[in-house]
């Protein structure tokens, strides 16, 4: 729900038309998916909490987003070396998600991997364009790899609840997703003539509700509306 | 207590007479959204299946269902979004193929379950039939297309891509 706020602000933005309507896609992928998922915490937490109410009202705190899809979108090989990193990592994780004990995020699984595999050919295809293309395109986009991959390590990261939900097979286990996507990622960044970063600093904190400055701004917005309309409807 | 008075045949031909918002030449059946029917003690229950997750056209063919059904009688009527199994572009019938090929819509050329979509696939041009066309763009002017452009005739137009 996070990336896909930060996609739909190229809106209009994009460099070229195809672009705006490609990221917006995106963007709406996500939203639906996040809608599913939503729907589907609510009743498992059995609060009677709505899709809306999840994404409306909670608090900053209460986002357990990787930090990743928070930071701003930067410029345009920003935009995409964060697509190319957030989605090689949905697509290998929903793949895995896919044999998942629980039905309904196996089935959240088996459509995320659909849609996810145009998200993730297209930000490839970019990613070798401008890598492998002019001087400016070329240092821009080993800009955006450097900045961006301290917030990868994070995407591994597995916590106690995680271990409890493997064991019961309902929770992916992150190591073969790592491998899978270092693979993918590295035979990208060098097919592009952009060199691996080294695994230094990884930033952390999304799963404790911990953030950038980043995500505030962008709640303030998203949830402008049912903050200062409360029951507003549709 | 609802008594059933319209058979499960009846009410997917009523059905049949809905069309994609999006595509209208071509019906909700055709495309694989609708389900199934189940007729029961509370009444009509319709079950559908989104095309994409973030499908903008879902609220507007569930709407649809129940104007339609109700217009005819039938009622009362529940429409049900189920995910699974995922919509494939496999369910979708060999007429709607030819409908959309006719609207100006290469249709889709396979699953695209088990292919690879880093790989170019030749898709033919729906106006000419020539086999010499670009992709333009990987998505079009919904999430379900491509944009691609005829060599031949020049004329540019849109591919369902496999789902």
């Amino acid at each position: 729900m996070v990336q896909s706020y930060r996609l739909s602000e190229w809106c209009s933005n994009a460099p070229v038309l195809e672009e705006d309507l490609a990221l917006t896609n995106f963007a709406l992928d996500m939203t639906g998916r996040a809608q599913v998922l939503l729907t589907y915490a609510g009743k498992v937490e059995g609060s009677g909490k709505t899709d809306d109410d999840l994404a409306y009202r909670r608090k900053e705190r209460e986002f357990y987003n990787h930090l990743v899809m928070e930071l701003p979108n930067g410029d345009f090989a920003f935009t995409i070396a964060r697509l190319l990193f957030t989605s090689a990592y949905e697509y290998y994780f929903f793949t895995e998600l896919k044999h998942s004990a629980d039905e309904a995020l196996a089935a959240v699984a088996a459509k995320t991997v659909k849609e996810v595999k145009y998200h993730l050919a297209h930000a490839s295809d970019w990613v070798l364009r401008l890598g492998d293309g002019t001087a400016e395109s070329h240092k821009r986009m080993q800009q955006a790899v450097n900045e961006l991959w301290p917030y990868t390590g994070e995407l591994f990261e597995t916590s106690n609840a995680d271990a409890v939900l493997r064991d019961k097979n309902i929770a992916v286990d992150l190591a073969p997703v790592k491998a899978l996507w270092r693979t993918h990622v590295l035979s990208v960044l060098t097919e592009a003539t952009l060199e691996q970063p080294e695994d230094g600093y990884m930033h952390s904190g999304g799963s404790k509700g911990v953030h950038t400055e980043h995500l505030g701004h962008i709640l303030s917005e998203m949830q402008y509306l049912q903050r200062a309309y409360p029951e507003a409807t549709w | 207590m609802v008594v059933p008075t319209f058979s499960k045949a009846a009410i997917l031909r009523i059905l049949s007479a809905i069309p994609d918002p999006e595509i209208p030449v071509v019906n909700i059946t055709e495309m694989g959204m609708l389900r199934d029917v189940v007729i029961g003690d509370s009444g009509y229950e319709i079950i559908i299946t989104p095309t994409y997750s973030g499908c903008p056209a879902m609220s507007l063919i569930e709407q649809d269902i129940k104007m339609t059904l109700e217009a005819s009688g039938v009622r009362p009527v529940t429409v049900r979004l189920v995910q699974e199994p995922a919509w494939t572009t496999d369910w979708m019938s060999e007429e709607a193929k030819e409908k959309l090929r006719k609207y100006g819509i290469a249709p889709p050329l396979h699953s695209s379950c088990s292919q690879d979509v880093f790989a170019h696939n030749v898709i033919t041009c729906p106006r000419c039939h020539s086999t010499d066309t670009i992709m333009l763009s990987r998505f079009g002017s919904t999430a379900c297309k491509s944009l691609y452009k005829c060599n031949e005739c020049k004329e540019p137009f849109e591919y369902f891509k496999c789902h």
